[in-house]
């Protein structure tokens, strides 16, 4: 990798199933990411995905661009914009793009975006990987 | 009402060891698509150790904090090694800040992830976003 090097787009295909597995493995379950009642009751348009699947895709993205898991040696975003995932069986995309931003002896910094819809989903995401 | 000012600085009792097993990897790995080789878990397994003492935290009484106005505002990890099966993880948060922004907490925490043998494995840092009552 080297800087400046744009990596290749990835796309997630995100259903409401993803987010009971999710919640089920994670041990977060929060009843925004599975009960359309108590997520508009809390002013939200509907169930949304949890912060930490929607990161968990990025680190997913990253693991590809990497060749295989292990080489993350940082990864960071802050939650902006939720994910809204509808209750049919199509979901929602997500989409993951990266850019190399520099190369040093801390392993190669990489800046994402993560998006769905034309919306930025996470702040400020990037991650250094292992050299 | 505010939360508690005095908890700056509070390191908060380590958690109860995380036994790692490569089938709970392979789900998680599953639930969220992604690889496992019989290796490293993915990058934000972590999470799952740390969300004990984040609860912890949360639960903890006389602070001020209800679980349902919290908001998960910002996650980082720095990772000495990858998880991998077979760990025996704890997980010792510590809360690092606390602003107020518009009604609003924002505390910073700073979770330390740790084997058997105290060796560093993963710092996850999370800010949580408590809304106040007219928030």
């Amino acid at each position: 990798m080297k800087a400046g090097e744009e990596l290749p787009e990835q796309t997630y295909t995100v259903t409401r199933a993803d987010l009971v597995r999710y919640a089920g493995a994670s041990g977060d379950f929060n009843p925004i990411h599975w009960s359309d009642r108590v997520a508009t009751s809390v002013g939200l348009p509907g169930v949304i995905a949890h912060g930490m699947f929607t990161m968990a895709l990025a680190a997913r993205a990253l693991d590809t661009w990497a060749g295989g898991p292990g080489r993350v040696a940082e990864l960071g975003c802050k939650f902006t914009k939720p994910v809204v995932v509808p209750d049919d069986d199509t979901g929602v995309e997500v989409v993951v793009r990266g850019t190399v931003k520099n190369v040093s002896d801390e392993g190669v910094h990489v800046s994402l975006e993560v998006t769905c819809g034309d919306q930025k989903v996470l702040g400020m995401p990037r991650a250094v990987l292992r050299g | 009402m505010p939360v508690d000012d005095s908890l700056v600085g509070r390191t908060f009792p380590t958690t109860a060891a995380y036994d790692v097993s490569a089938e709970k990897i392979r789900e998680f790995a599953r639930a969220t698509g992604s690889e496992y080789d019989g290796g490293a878990a993915p990058a934000t397994f972590p999470i799952v150790v740390a969300f004990g003492a984040m609860t912890a935290l949360m639960e903890e009484p006389g602070i001020g904090i209800a679980l349902h106005r919290v908001v998960h505002g910002e996650q980082r990890f720095t990772y000495t090694r990858p998880v991998v099966a077979g760990d025996e993880l704890t997980a010792t948060l510590t809360v690092d800040s606390l602003r107020q922004i518009g009604g609003a907490d924002i505390i910073g925490t700073r979770t330390e992830i740790v084997d058997v043998h105290e060796k560093q494995v993963c710092t996850a840092f999370a800010t949580l976003l408590h809304r106040g009552d007219d928030a």
